[in-house]
């Protein structure tokens, strides 16, 4: 089995997989922790249908670099989306419902109405699920997605108290000054971020588990909001390797595989903090 | 010059009005107690005067060197705050926020006033533990020693001590009074118990249908308004220990 992985290990392909799936585990989990605490999951889910139409829409189209659409779409969205879950009285989340799905739909449908593919539910299923496509990145897109990938990093630290404060308690951050508002556009703006990025490692529906199960699983055993994220982290990046090296080995779909693990890993910790 | 001064306020909801005309103010050093029925309107006007939302009508300024952010403000818990993964120290902490301006992160003096307002409330010992393991008056108190963060001069209290038993409620209450007298800091408090409202602060601001008050808890003790709830708060005390 070592031997499979060393050879497997020497395509620079399969490598340039295992570095864009860390660092992309790794963004994924640090809001996770923020989302879930502020009941912005919807956010999530329905960004990630939403990226699917659009992507949908730039194979249409035929755009050699689909990111450079999907991304700008995404991001507007998820401004369009936080704008709508504050008015969660006035059928704001029908309002998102209704655009996810919506999303989706249209997207099905272009698809499978003007593809140039000949295998239209292949490229729909890898979509969705995510699939070998991560391991056709090119050297330029692993670069990208680094990039991106600090980025998110650097931003998260920078804006860390922050995010705690609003996290915790909007209307205090309001009263003493804090840009609430701004604060979580940028959490919404970065989730969209996150998401077009997890698109190639485990597809548009699957993506909701990256960003909250490992957030889930540490809040079972931490009590700190630093622990959390740290944790939350942590857990996300073996899992996603892990997952990743299994998929390898045994020929899985990637995207399943890692939320299998992470829906493992859930479940030890919820086992463990029984225990304590 | 008072330290808020608030003329003429109409209040209310996507232009449905629920206060209508109320003009009072407070000055540096005073206890204030709004009381008033449910609904009354006693947290639309916190929410007002802490910029959070605003008035139909009217204005209010902050004067006395005051300047508007410059206030600390314990809300009422919300439950995402109940089932939160903080330790008590990340959130007292917090109430530095308005400190950072453009930095990112906090300095030695940050926490330094976060490290004292730990030891005003006597929760210092606490300051690892899990905010959402405290008891009720546990919780307060952080709360509190986090507004304290943001202010030296004002504090707004929404409903401090609800949801606590008696025993602790009047230690808050105790914290509350020493916390102005003592430190001189400003209290602006929502109560639903009137009675203790009457016995600990200087002013009174009495709000709703069957009139309106403003003025020292004493005038409240000998006006019709005040008589009428504090006979129906003793009331109703003896009739729930009966």
């Amino acid at each position: 089995m070592i031997a499979t992985l060393q050879q497997y290990l020497s395509f620079p392909f399969v490598r340039y997989a295992l570095i864009v799936g860390v660092l992309i585990a790794l963004c994924s989990s640090l809001l996770g922790v923020t989302l879930v605490l502020k009941r912005f999951s919807f956010i999530g889910d329905g960004l990630s249908h939403v990226a699917f139409g659009a992507m949908a829409i730039a194979a249409v189209l035929r755009l050699s670099n689909s990111l450079l659409f999907v991304m700008p779409v995404t991001v507007l969205c998820a401004v369009l989306l936080l704008r709508a879950g504050k008015r969660a009285k006035l059928k704001g989340d029908a309002a998102i419902a209704m655009l996810s799905v919506g999303a989706m739909a249209v997207g099905y449908l272009l698809l499978n109405l003007f593809s140039t593919s000949t295998n239209v539910s292949g490229d729909v299923c890898s979509t969705l699920f995510g699939s070998t496509s991560i391991l056709t990145l090119t050297r330029a897109e692993v670069w990208l997605c680094a990039g991106l990938s600090v980025a998110v990093v650097a931003l998260f630290a920078l804006f860390y108290n922050r995010i705690f404060a609003v996290t915790f308690d909007e209307d205090f951050g309001r009263a003493v000054g804090t840009r609430v508002e701004a604060c979580n556009l940028l959490i919404a703006v970065v989730t969209a971020v996150i998401i077009v990025l997890a698109m190639n490692l485990v597809g548009s529906l699957l993506i909701s588990a990256l960003i909250i199960f490992p957030a889930l699983s540490a809040m079972r055993l931490f009590r700190s909001f630093l622990g959390v994220t740290l944790c939350s982290a942590a857990v996300s990046v073996a899992c996603a390797l892990a997952g990743m090296l299994v998929s390898i080995v045994g020929g899985t779909p990637v995207g399943a595989t890692i939320v299998a693990v992470n829906i493992v890993a859930y479940f030890l910790f919820a086992l463990v903090a029984r225990l304590k | 010059m008072s330290l808020i001064t608030c003329q003429d306020l109409t209040l209310g909801y996507e232009g449905e009005a629920i206060l209508e005309g109320l003009s009072f103010s407070v000055n540096a050093g005073d206890y204030l107690c709004i009381v008033g029925e449910n609904g009354s309107g006693k947290s639309t006007l916190m929410r007002t005067m802490l910029g959070l939302q605003k008035p139909m009508r009217g204005s209010i300024a902050f004067g006395d060197g005051l300047r508007e952010k410059e206030l600390g403000y314990l809300p009422q818990q919300t439950a995402v705050q109940r089932d939160f993964p903080a330790t008590v120290w990340e959130i007292v902490l917090s109430g530095c926020q308005s400190r950072l301006g453009r930095r990112p992160f906090y300095t030695r003096a940050d926490r330094a006033l976060a490290e004292r307002s730990l030891e005003r409330m006597g929760i210092a010992p606490l300051r690892r533990r899990c905010y959402r393991e405290l008891s009720g008056g546990q919780q307060q108190r952080v709360l509190l020693a986090r507004a304290l963060c943001a202010t030296q001069k004002l504090l707004l209290l929404d409903e401090p001590v609800s949801g606590l038993d008696p025993r602790v409620t009047a230690e808050m209450y105790e914290l509350i009074e020493r916390l102005n007298r003592r430190d001189g800091v400003t209290v602006v408090m929502i109560s639903h118990d009137v009675a203790a409202a009457a016995r600990y602060a200087t002013h009174i601001l009495h709000i709703g249908g069957k009139g309106t008050f403003f003025g020292t808890a004493d005038a409240y003790r000998e006006s019709p308004l005040g008589q009428r709830f504090l006979a129906d708060a003793d009331g109703a005390k003896g009739g729930a220990e009966a």
